[in-house]
């Protein structure tokens, strides 16, 4: 039995390296160097598609020495994931996403809820995810496509959504986050409290905002709202003359010269920020370390009307079943297991079990980045480099009050064909 | 130059016809026509197979509908009402679409006669003043020098030149030209103008050189003993017999710039509306339909400024 498995796969091995074009010498050593791995067992490798956000290589090198699954990382940015699982669902194994973007995913029926009774730490997960409040107790904002709406869904193949928990898990909370506006202290020099700041006249050509409609239009509501202009029902699902009421604001404030730039990704974010082109625009909590970490002064600043949050976690393709389901939900629980979540803790994001990241943490790490205690010990990020000197204090202070700080959450709104077509409209405005 | 000439077969394929008929004559076993189909063939089926079939798609898709999450099969016209929205109740104001299209082909008309100016003397310096073969040889190289790093790096480049303190600025006010530094340098049409004529100026020398490197010396001196002045000589001689190369660049750039959306985002601070901006925000969105549509009427208006200029100058005869 072993016999011929070995050499139908050597076989296969061949033929696939010489349909590729390689020749001679290449199909040869492809062979030989293949012949060990098909005589021990087949390697687990779990192809695990996801924004950059989740994906070090660190983790995947200390996943294979915990576990022996090998992650080949297809990393794409987050409209791009949608894409491919819409269009490509065979593609890739894992799925790294963001619970927004169920809205699109779950109809399409290309993913495969997972089951809850098989996550060890299910019942340890945030009641951030499962109730809608901080562990302390906060109540959570829930405008927007909030996590607790979509997280389970009525049956195994079912395309709607329950409202209460069942034991199908649209996505396994890995990472989260609340965002808010970015500003330099030291070009503002005045203490900053209100998203309304981004459309002060004052910091005329020197704001910026992201041109991800998706998540443009949750920011230009968080500064609508501010104003005092309009206050929205719910600012993640917006009705047609909401839309419009919004990019009218903001079509005022782009004709009158009030951004200097739009941006789109990380990068753009930073050398923004950190070239002084922009003094004020909505930001994500990396890209303001990664100012900071280039000695430049730059807050992630809390705001009295609250932070825009979003979510991100773990399901799979459709087509996975088997074995690689199984090694499917080895990583996941590898994954929620502390090590993967002290390192995404250490970056400033959040993870999704807190006990066990607690674990792999050190005492004065945990007391910064979770309880917003000044720093005891100078603190580092997890390549080593220095984030912050010891006395920092997290911007927006600990994780109760960050989290229990959220007003509204990254969404799919029902008129999504609508805004796209209005956020068109501001960029040529 | 074996690039340009490569660029120029692939821009018109009668030219290797010419050549090919001419080797065809020469090997007797196979008669002359079916050489040249064999060797027209491998391009003709990258062509079919990597252009013309998904080009067929996309029309086939622009006239499908589209829900969230996947496209509906059925005919609708939905792409192309929702893409011309309030273009007639907005009157006399332009809808979205004429806005952004008189924009991209303000832009696309600043780049195309800055590159053609440009491009057109460079060539013109390459061609008659440059004897050497081997000068003219690293001196087109040199064109080449903006292609030697990503196009996001060469662009990202620009922000500490340009931007609020950046070098142009500082300068600037270190000579007490300006007090406040100078914000229309970056993030502006000015710098998207700059940014591409950077970028494509070589696609301009290119062609233009290689119809320059062809006129026959004879003719100048003739002009020249016919009593033409310079001027007289460059107009009435070199630009006609350029002309091909004119259009061919023109074709590139004019092409290239109709369908930008990278360089106009960056240097426009993303606050530019552009053809190909559309069409990236409506696939993001999975609005494939409509993003199809857009590509459409993107094909058909820059298909029409390629037949204005081909009525201009017939290439084919030219050559």
């Amino acid at each position: 039995m072993t016999e011929t498995t070995k050499k139908t796969g050597v076989s296969r091995r061949t033929l696939l390296k010489g349909t590729a074009g390689l020749a001679g010498l290449a199909a040869g050593s492809g062979a030989i160097t293949g012949f060990p791995y098909v005589m021990s067992a087949e390697p687990k490798v779990l192809r695990y598609l996801g924004t950059a956000v989740n994906e070090g290589d660190d983790i995947s090198k200390q996943c294979l020495k915990d576990t022996g699954i090998k992650i080949e990382y297809i990393t794409a940015t987050t409209d791009d994931v949608t894409k491919r699982v819409m269009t490509q669902p065979n593609s890739f194994d894992v799925l790294d996403t963001e619970y927004f973007s169920l809205k699109k995913l779950v109809p399409s029926g290309n993913i495969l809820a997972l089951d809850a009774k098989k996550i060890k730490e299910f019942d340890n997960i945030t009641p951030v995810f499962t109730k809608g409040e901080t562990p302390g107790g906060k109540k959570i904002g829930g405008q927007g496509t909030a996590p607790w709406k979509v997280l389970y869904l009525e049956g195994k193949d079912s395309k709607t959504f329950s409202k209460t928990a069942t034991e199908f898990v649209t996505l396994i909370p890995t990472v989260y986050n609340a965002d808010t506006l970015g500003i330099r202290p030291d070009l503002i020099k005045r203490p900053i409290s209100s998203w309304s700041e981004l459309l002060n006249p004052e910091f005329k050509g020197k704001a910026s905002i992201l041109n991800i409609p998706s998540i443009g239009i949750m920011d230009a509501a968080m500064v609508v709202e501010a104003t005092g202009k309009y206050k929205y029902a719910d600012k993640g699902n917006m009705t047609k003359e909401e839309i419009d009421l919004t990019m009218k604001v903001m079509t005022e404030a782009k004709k009158a010269g009030q951004f200097r730039a739009f941006w789109k990704d990380f990068n753009e974010s930073v050398n923004l920020m950190a070239s002084g082109e922009t003094v004020i625009q909505s930001m994500w909590s990396p890209a303001v370390t990664k100012v900071r970490s280039m000695g430049i002064a730059c807050t992630f600043q809390p705001l009295k009307e609250g932070y825009r949050s979003w979510a991100s976690g773990f399901c799979v393709s459709k087509g996975v079943s088997g074995a690689k389901l199984d090694w499917a939900y080895e990583f996941v629980n590898w994954f929620l297991s502390g090590y993967a979540g002290a390192y995404l803790n250490r970056q400033g994001y959040y993870s999704a079990v807190l006990s066990t990241a607690k674990a792999n943490m050190e005492p004065y790490e945990w007391a910064y980045w979770m309880e917003g205690k000044a720093a005891e010990k100078d603190i580092k990020a997890p390549d080593g480099s220095l984030l912050e000197k010891a006395g920092a204090v997290r911007d927006g202070g600990s994780y109760e009050d960050r989290m229990g700080g959220v007003a509204c959450w990254n969404a799919v709104m029902d008129e999504n064909d609508y805004m796209v077509r209005k956020w068109n409209e501001f960029i040529a405005a | 130059m074996d690039t340009s000439e490569d660029i120029l077969q692939q821009a018109s394929p009668d030219l290797v016809r010419g050549s090919e008929t001419r080797r065809a004559a020469k090997s007797a076993r196979l008669s002359p026509s079916l050489v040249s189909w064999l060797q027209a063939g491998p391009m003709m089926l990258v062509f079919l197979a990597f252009f013309l079939i998904p080009l067929v798609f996309v029309v086939i898709v622009s006239f499908w509908d589209y829900n969230e999450y996947q496209l509906l099969p059925a005919f609708s016209g939905r792409g192309y009402t929702d893409t011309f929205e309030g273009c007639i109740a907005q009157l006399p104001d332009l809808c979205t679409i004429g806005k952004t299209y008189l924009k991209t082909l303000k832009l696309c008309f600043l780049v195309w006669a800055i590159t053609l100016f440009i491009g057109f003397w460079v060539a013109y310096f390459l061609a008659f003043h440059v004897k050497s073969k081997t000068w003219q040889m690293g001196l087109s190289l040199l064109c080449t020098i903006p292609f030697w790093t990503s196009n996001v790096i060469r662009m990202i480049a620009w922000i500490p030149l340009l931007g609020r303190n950046g070098l142009v600025n500082s300068g600037l006010m270190k000579t007490g030209l300006v007090n406040q530094p100078v914000e229309w340098l970056l993030f502006s049409e000015f710098s998207v103008v700059l940014a591409l004529v950077h970028l494509f100026t070589f696609f301009m020398v290119v062609p233009i050189f290689n119809s320059m490197i062809r006129i026959d010396k004879s003719l100048i001196e003739a002009a020249y003993d016919a009593g033409a002045s310079g001027f007289q000589t460059l107009v009435n001689v070199i630009i006609p017999l350029a002309k091909p190369g004119i259009v061919i660049g023109s074709i590139f750039v004019i092409t290239i710039v109709m369908g930008d959306f990278i360089t106009i985002g960056v240097m426009g601070g993303q606050q530019i509306a552009a053809a190909g901006k559309i069409i990236e925000t409506r696939v993001n969105a999975l609005q494939f339909p409509a993003a199809a549509a857009n590509a459409v009427i993107l094909l058909v208006i820059t298909f029409l400024i390629i037949t204005m200029m081909s009525r201009i100058v017939d290439i084919k005869k030219e050559l």
